[in-house]
């Protein structure tokens, strides 16, 4: 009788535990190595470049800007930024006699694909918002990317109402996305026809950092205004 | 003559050849489609993935072949994993160096190369069975069969879906482009056009060698 069994292997041919281990905690410790030796090596070139992108993109939404300060909200109250700390950054644009001409801060919300991340401008003086700037987005070529390229979006952000509310919380109107064409107040944006949810994506993060941060750039105006020159 | 599986294989121009043509990784096995489908929409994502994925190839074959004596049967799978794994990373934060906008472009799948069957089939079919040098030639044969494979599906798909080339414009404001082809759609309408020519080149080669051999025999 023939067994068609395949019988497990003999003592001596099994692969001991102890050599599988020590395999595995080799090759973990080598990779372990190699990451952390191409993560410190690399990692001036990508803060460079972040930095790069992001300035690139201050330059475009505070028209006039030549210089550029860094400020941050820790959740109590805005001190100039420092590599240390965490919170809201709000980066100053100053022109070259060093007159505040506005803020940039970063925003994100869900698109269709993926989170969108953009930058965009807010003019203090005028209380609205003067344009934005993707700085990551994986929207559908020719669809979701019309919140860049399409030029009737983009006189959206001519000067978007954001005032703060009198009370000091919040917005006084809301940034909202109507249909395409029927915008008639300066905080509503006019959506993209066939891009609705990357162009709604837009105004809820425009919305839901304006509630936030406008009320903030008004009481903090005058730090804002004078930078670290103080 | 055909060789054994285990047999180790002389370093011919063969060995990188096979990759290009004869085994090409996605003309003729098919492996790999998720990334030749998604980054495909423009040339320079194409080639950017292309070298990342022969990077990835190159490197960790070469490790599993080095260790090809020591790495028990049971845990070869994951071993080559984490191989492959530490490789990507280092691609990720080198394509992050390089260029944000490429990194953004090519999104997600950078770090998914760690899961293409054409890197781990090549571990466990090629390099866990031969020595580092025909390892090192055969990866790069394949990488560089699926970098031209990325660039004929990227090539052509940014010529009509964007009338440029690398970013140049070709057609000037006159061209309409098919929208289409840098969708999702367009990967496949590419695809299966760049497979319909492959499969006939390899029946028109079949069918003369055919030919050729009753000619000898007839002769």
């Amino acid at each position: 009788m023939s067994d068609t069994h395949s019988s497990p292997l003999p003592a001596s041919q099994a692969t001991p535990s102890g050599k599988m281990l020590r395999t595995l905690g080799l090759v973990a410790t080598l990779s372990g190595l190699l990451v952390v030796l191409s993560y410190r090596v690399t990692l001036p070139m990508i803060e460079h470049n972040k930095r790069m992108a992001i300035e690139k993109a201050l330059y475009t939404v505070v028209p006039g800007a030549v210089t550029r300060q860094d400020f941050v909200f820790d959740g109590d109250s805005v001190k100039a930024a420092d590599n240390t700390g965490e919170g809201v950054h709000i980066y100053a644009g100053y022109d070259d006699q060093g007159r505040l001409k506005g803020v940039a801060m970063e925003a994100a919300a869900p698109g269709y694909q993926d989170v969108i991340r953009i930058l965009y401008g807010y003019d203090p003086y005028c209380q609205c918002i003067r344009g934005f700037e993707v700085l990551k987005m994986a929207e559908t070529p020719g669809i979701g990317d019309k919140i860049v390229k399409d030029a009737a979006f983009q006189a959206n952000f001519e000067a978007l109402d954001a005032q703060p509310h009198p009370s000091g919380s919040g917005l006084a109107n809301p940034i909202v996305l109507v249909k395409p064409g029927q915008k008639t107040q300066p905080w509503q944006i006019d959506a993209i026809s066939g891009a609705t949810i990357s162009s709604r994506a837009v105004a809820r993060m425009l919305n839901d950092s304006s509630q936030m941060m406008s009320p903030i750039i008004k009481n903090y105006l005058s730090l804002l205004e004078r930078g670290t020159r103080s | 003559m055909p060789r054994l599986p285990n047999e180790t294989e002389p370093v011919t121009l063969d060995t990188f050849l096979r990759g290009l043509w004869q085994e090409n990784p996605v003309f003729v096995m098919l492996l790999g489609m998720c990334p030749v489908l998604a980054v495909t929409n423009s040339a320079i994502n194409a080639l950017a993935m292309g070298l990342a994925s022969t990077f990835v190839l190159v490197m960790s074959n070469s490790l599993v072949s080095l260790m090809r004596n020591f790495i028990p049967k049971q845990v070869r799978i994951a071993t080559y994993i984490i191989i492959i794994a530490t490789f990507v990373t280092m691609v990720d934060y080198t394509i992050q160096a390089i260029s944000l906008e490429l990194y953004n472009a090519l999104g997600a799948f950078i770090q998914l190369i760690v899961v293409n069957c054409m890197i781990l089939g090549r571990a466990e079919a090629y390099a866990s069975k031969q020595p580092l040098w025909p390892t090192i030639i055969n990866g790069l044969g394949i990488g560089a069969g699926f970098t031209f494979a990325l660039l004929c599906l990227g090539v052509v798909r940014e010529i009509l879906g964007a009338g440029q080339l690398f970013g140049i414009d070709l057609f000037g404001d006159s061209f309409q482009p098919w929208v289409v082809m840098i969708l999702p759609p367009g990967g496949f309408f590419v695809l299966g056009a760049w497979l319909l020519i492959f499969a006939w080149f390899r029946e028109r080669k079949q069918r003369l060698s055919k030919l050729q051999e009753v000619t000898q025999h007839g002769g």
